[in-house]
C-alpha cells in the first residue's frame, strides 16, 4: 500500500533521515520504535507532506506521492494524528470532527458525514457526550481520543499515528492501543510510531527500528520482542 | 441644542465613529487569526474604498449603488493581490515581525499609488440617499449615519456568520489556531490567508465608501484609522472578533463624547489614552482572556 525508497529528510543543514526504506502492505499494522530524535516524527511528517524538502520516493498504491502537499495527500486517504494531539482547541468537539471531514464537507454529504460521526461514536462512546465541550478542555486521553477521530473522519485508508500513548495513564493507554488494534481489525491499515515500545511490538505485525534517522533492524515483530539488541535498548531487559 | 439633543447628537456621532473602528478592527482581527499577521495596511483598505468609490462615482458618473459594488469588489481585488504579491511568499520562511514590516512597506506604497492617482486634497461623495438631516430629540442626524450603522451592522452578523456557522469559517479559525493540524486535515492554508485579506479587504472598503460622503476621503488617511482600528482589535483582546466590535463602538462613543464635552483637542489622544491604560490593568485586553493571550505570537 505504501513504499518509501532510500527517502532521505532534512531540516537545513541536519539530515533527520538517511536512506529509510521500508513497506506497508494493505490491511497491516507496522510500528516504528526508536529513541527520542531518532527521526520518527519525520519520517511520518515526510509521508503526509509536512515536509518538503526530501529526496527518495515514495509511493502510496501505486502513485508517486513525494512531492504532494498534505491536502493532496489527505485526499487520496492517508491520515496522520500528529503527536501531541494538536486540536482546534477553541473550537468545540464535534468542530474539530467536522473538520476532520473538511474534504468533503458540504450540504450533500450530510448523511454521510452522520453515519460517520455515528461509527466513530461506536469507537469512542465518550465523544458522544462530550461533543459540544471546547477541545482545549477535555483531558489528555480524551484530548488523543478527539485526535484519532478527527484523523478518522476523513475516511483514510491509511492511518498514520505520532505516539498516540503520549502523556497517557497506563489504563488508558491500553484503551488507545485497543482501539488502535480494532481499527486495525476492522480493515484500517496503520503505521504506528511509538516510544512504548513494548506495547507497539506487542499490537502490531511488523516494525522497523529507527536510529539517527536510518532503519537500524526490522522484522515480524515476535522477531524484535525477542531481539537481544532490542531488548537492551528499548524493552530495558538485560 | 439643550443638553439632551447634545447627548443624541454626540451619540450619533460616537457610533459613526464607532462602526468604522470596529470594521477597521474587525478587519484587523480577521488577518490576525489566519496568520498572526497585524496588517497595518488595513487603514489603506478603508482609503482604497472611499477614493475608488469617488473615481466610479464622481469621475466616471456611474449609479452611486453599482459604483459601491465595484468598489467592494475591486478593494477585495487589491486586498488580494497584496497578500499574493507580498505576504504569499515571505510567510513560507520569514518570522511574524518580517511580515509585519512588510504591512508597514505595503502601507506607504498603497499611499503613494493614491497620491500618484488623486493627489493631496480630500474628496466627498454623495450621500447615499437624502443629505437633509433628520431631527430626533433636538438633534440633527444625517441619514448617511443609519446607512454607515446599518451597513456596519449587517458585516459584523455576516462575518459573526460566517465564522461560527460555516465549516469555511471554522477551518479559517482552525489555521490560526494550528496551522499543522489544519493542513493535514485536508485545510489548503495558504488560500485560508488568501480569503482573510480578501475579507478584511471588502470590511474596509465597505468602511471607506460609507464615510466619505460625511467625513470626506484623502490618500493619508489610512494610518490613522489603522490606529484607531487597532487599538480596538487590541482593547478587544486581540483576535476576538465580536470584542474588537463592542471596543470599536466604546472608543467611538468615548471618543466623540471627550470631543463635545471635554475638548476637541483630546480627539485623537483618546484613543490611546485608553488602550495605554487598559494594556497597564489589563494586558490581555478588555474581552480577551489571559489564557488565550499565553500562546499569542505577538
Amino acid at each position: 500500500m505504501l513504499e518509501l525508497r532510500g527517502v532521505n529528510a532534512s531540516y537545513g543543514n541536519i539530515q533527520a533521515l538517511k536512506n529509510v526504506s521500508l513497506t506497508i502492505p494493505p490491511g497491516s499494522m507496522v510500528t516504528i520504535i526508536g529513541a527520542n530524535g531518532a527521526g520518527k516524527t519525520t519520517l511520518l511528517k515526510s509521508i503526509s507532506g509536512l515536509i518538503q524538502s526530501k529526496t527518495g520516493s515514495i509511493t502510496y498504491e501505486g502513485t508517486e506521492i513525494s512531492s504532494l502537499p498534505p491536502v493532496k495527500i489527505v485526499s487520496l486517504g492517508i491520515s496522520q494524528v500528529p503527536e501531541g494531539r494538536q486540536l482546534f482547541s477553541h473550537l468545540t468537539v464535534i468542530d474539530n470532527l467536522h473538520l476532520g471531514a473538511y474534504l468533503y464537507y458540504s450540504n450533500r454529504t450530510k448523511a454521510e458525514i452522520q453515519k460517520r460521526l455515528e461509527w466513530i461514536y461506536q469507537i469512542f462512546p465518550l465523544l458522544k457526550i462530550r461533543t459540544r465541550q471546547l477541545a482545549g478542555t477535555l483531558s489528555g486521553g480524551e484530548q488523543q481520543m478527539v485526535a484519532i477521530a478527527r484523523a478518522l473522519m476523513s475516511r483514510p485508508k491509511l492511518l498514520l499515528l505520532d505516539e498516540p500513548s503520549m502523556g497517557l495513564a497506563p489504563m488508558l493507554v491500553a484503551e488507545i492501543l485497543r482501539v488502535i488494534k480494532k481499527l486495525n481489525d476492522q480493515g484500517t491499515t496503520i503505521l504506528l510510531v511509538e516510544q512504548n515500545a513494548r506495547a507497539a511490538l506487542q499490537i502490531a505485525r511488523y516494525g522497523y527500528v529507527l536510529e539517527t534517522g536510518s532503519v537500524a533492524i526490522e522484522g515480524p515483530t515476535a522477531d524484535l520482542l525477542s531481539d537481544e539488541k532490542v531488548r537492551h535498548a528499548y524493552l530495558g531487559k538485560q | 441644542m439643550d443638553l439632551q439633543g447634545q447627548i443624541i447628537q454626540y451619540l450619533a456621532t460616537g457610533l459613526t465613529l464607532g462602526s468604522i473602528y470596529a470594521m477597521v478592527g474587525l478587519g484587523f482581527t480577521i488577518i490576525y487569526n489566519a496568520t498572526g499577521i497585524i496588517n497595518l495596511a488595513q487603514g489603506e483598505f478603508v482609503m482604497f474604498g472611499g477614493l475608488i468609490m469617488v473615481f466610479f462615482t464622481t469621475t466616471l458618473g456611474l449609479p452611486l449603488f453599482l459604483s459601491f459594488f465595484i468598489t467592494l469588489a475591486l478593494t477585495t481585488g487589491i486586498g488580494m493581490l497584496y497578500e499574493r504579491l507580498f505576504i504569499h511568499h515571505p510567510s513560507k520562511t520569514a518570522p511574524l515581525m518580517t511580515l509585519l514590516i512588510i504591512t508597514v512597506a505595503v502601507s506607504i506604497f498603497f499611499r503613494g499609488i493614491a497620491m500618484f492617482i488623486w493627489g493631496k486634497e480630500p474628496y466627498s461623495l454623495p450621500h447615499f440617499s437624502s443629505p437633509e438631516p433628520i431631527i430626533i430629540g433636538g438633534a440633527a442626524i444625517l441619514p448617511q449615519v443609519f446607512w454607515i450603522l446599518g451597513l456596519s451592522l449587517l458585516a459584523v452578523i455576516l462575518m459573526n456568520i460566517f465564522f461560527n456557522r460555516t465549516i469555511t469559517g471554522k477551518a479559517m479559525s482552525a489555521c490560526a489556531v494550528n496551522r499543522v493540524a489544519a493542513s493535514l486535515v485536508g485545510i489548503d492554508v495558504s488560500k485560508m490567508v488568501l480569503l482573510s485579506f480578501a475579507l478584511s479587504a471588502t470590511l474596509g472598503a465597505l468602511a471607506g465608501a460609507s464615510i466619505t460622503p460625511i467625513a470626506l476621503m484623502e490618500y493619508d488617511r489610512g494610518p490613522m484609522l489603522a490606529l484607531k482600528g487597532f487599538c480596538a482589535a487590541v482593547l478587544g483582546g486581540l483576535g476576538f472578533g465580536t470584542g474588537a466590535v463592542v471596543a470599536g463602538f466604546l472608543l467611538g462613543l468615548i471618543e466623540s463624547f471627550t470631543t463635545g464635552f471635554i475638548s476637541s483637542a483630546f480627539k485623537e489622544a483618546t484613543a490611546l489614552i485608553i488602550l495605554i491604560l487598559v494594556l497597564f490593568i489589563k494586558p490581555s485586553g478588555i474581552f480577551g482572556s489571559a489564557e488565550v493571550g499565553k500562546i499569542k505570537k505577538i
